[in-house]
């Protein structure tokens, strides 16, 4: 690891302006994505703002009847608690499919959507990567990419979003709470939270320098029968090779977002109007664009019998 | 056979001297611990952890990670490195009664938390039950993982019991049961490269129906 100067946060404007004013300075929660990075010397901030200790850490109710997640609720409390098992099943599996228990003890609400890619040549440093050295190419491209993007890839970047979580928090409608340097609220769709990697896929998000995330609202609960269905190479603590957050209806009706295809939760609400015409429309529908690697072609197929199960499942 | 009783260095104290981190700084690919570096920029930072019961005031520099924090500061070898990556669960400590790997969080970001190793578990002379539990069902080899096992597996029993479910919970309203399928999914952070986790499943197991 580099060298950093650290403190901790006070309160959350403090924590901003200090964090957007002072170069190479970040925040840092559970830190096990921040952490790991920085061991590889991937991530080299000069200053962190200990944010642990700020009252971000409890989930309410909204006036709207839903929820209101505090950015630093763990993995484990938000999984566990009792009104996201009863009305926001999804997201409780997805959570519970990522990680280990060690992990999702530490990991953070908001960490978890700001997490970085597990691309192997974003994590080797001695690989070009345009997402870790803006410029210096993908290793990916004509690389090993059997656990790469299909849809929404670019020419610099074919990289995935890891998270389990945020494919819940997608098919949910969650809405991202953030304070920018200055104290400016701003609230934005989960849709539009993260970024395709086009020309610079070294952004991620729409997050500003300094802008910290305060809070993730879900709206009230929309019923249904709620599957999160993650395949992996090893049956538990593994990334998805693809995964389906689904929430269907009895009508037949429902949505759908897919994790493992692309540098982001994939959902296309467009193509959910194709369900209660079966999967192959609708998987159809929602990769229209895909741009499938030899060696990542399986997805295609994986996904569409993948939906088969859980229409199957949602049905009894 | 005299001499031989009477030679008293262990394998714990060559660890604890510093031979073996630096036979491990040789290895490449191997993480090494991190010593008092003396690169510009380099920060100092006060900590006071309490650790097994005992707090420990402690002065680092910020890069120290609480497992370098245990093993290379307060000789705590018992609590193993691993990956360093968070991917092995050898590290795995209880803060606030919570396992998490204390290979990816920050010495300084655990003023005043309450830290348990292995070495707060038990002793050689009085075990834990859970320690008693791994050596009746025989559940290690090398023993390298068994401190992250027995302290990742004291957390699985607290946490079926607070009702936290996991990927094998089949109904998600319901309190988790304690079921091998259980056990299993909760024990995946914890790797054992020698194959013990049949025994190590059967001890956890013995322990849960001891407490029931």
């Amino acid at each position: 690891m580099r060298p950093f100067s650290y403190e901790r946060a006070k309160s959350v404007t403090e924590a901003v302006d200090t964090v957007a004013h002072r170069p190479g300075g970040r925040f840092i929660a559970g830190g096990t994505n921040l952490l790991d990075l920085m061991k590889l010397q991937i991530e080299v901030p000069g200053h962190l703002v200990d944010i642990n200790g700020l009252d971000l850490d409890r989930i309410e109710e909204t006036a709207e009847g839903g929820l209101r997640i505090g950015a630093l609720v763990r993995n484990t409390d938000l999984a566990a608690d009792k009104r996201v098992r009863k009305s926001y099943g999804l997201l409780s599996r997805a959570l519970v499919a990522g990680a280990s228990g060690q992990l999702r003890n530490k990991a953070t609400t908001a960490g978890n959507l700001l997490q970085r890619t597990r691309c192997p040549y974003f994590y080797d440093t001695n690989q070009p990567c345009n997402k870790r050295k803006p410029g210096s190419g993908c290793a990916a491209i004509g690389g090993f990419s059997r656990n790469h993007a299909i849809v929404g890839a670019s020419e610099a970047c074919i990289a995935t979003h890891p998270s389990d979580m945020a494919i819940a928090m997608r098919a949910l409608d969650a809405t991202i709470e953030t304070v920018k340097p200055g104290g400016k609220k701003r609230h934005i769709p989960i849709a539009d939270l993260h970024v395709l990697p086009g020309a610079t896929p070294h952004i991620e998000t729409v997050i500003e320098p300094g802008e910290m995330i305060t809070a993730v609202t879900l709206p009230k609960p929309v019923g249904g029968t709620h599957v999160y269905h993650k395949v992996r190479d090893r049956a538990s603590y593994a990334f998805a090779l693809i995964s389906i957050g689904a929430i269907v209806q009895k009508d037949g009706t429902g949505r759908i977002a897919l994790g493992g295809v692309a540098h982001k939760p994939w959902r296309v609400e467009a193509a959910e109007a194709e369900l209660p015409r079966g999967v192959k429309t609708t998987v159809s529908a929602i990769l229209a664009d895909a741009k499938p690697t030899r060696e990542n072609a399986f997805k295609l197929p994986l996904i569409e019998r993948a939906l088969g199960a859980i229409l199957a499942q949602a049905r009894g | 056979m005299e001499n031989i009783t009477g030679f008293t260095v262990s394998r714990r104290s060559i660890l604890v001297s510093g031979t073996a981190s630096i036979a491990v700084s040789a290895v490449p690919g191997v993480a090494a611990p991190q010593r008092h570096a003396k690169e510009s920029g380099t920060a100092v930072t006060r900590v006071a952890l309490t650790v097994n019961g005992k707090t420990q005031p402690l002065e680092l520099d910020t890069r120290t990670t609480l497992l370098d924090a245990l093993r290379e500061h307060l000789k705590l070898t018992g609590t193993k490195k691993g990956c360093d990556h968070g991917q092995c669960g050898a590290c795995t400590v209880l803060v606030d009664g919570r396992r998490i790997n204390s290979c990816l969080t920050l010495a300084v970001m655990h003023e005043g938390d309450s830290i348990t190793t292995i070495e707060g578990l038990g002793t050689a002379d009085k075990l834990h039950p859970m320690q008693a539990a791994f050596v009746a069902h025989d559940g290690y080899q090398c023993g390298y993982c068994t401190p992250g096992q027995i302290c990742s597996a004291l957390a699985v029993l607290d946490e079926i019991k607070a009702g936290i479910p996991s990927h094998a919970t089949a109904d998600l309203e319901a309190d988790p049961r304690i079921t091998t399928d259980e056990i299993r999914e909760r024990m995946s952070g914890n790797i054992c490269r020698c194959g013990a986790y049949s025994n190590i499943v059967e001890a956890i197991v013995e322990v849960a129906e001891t407490r029931a």
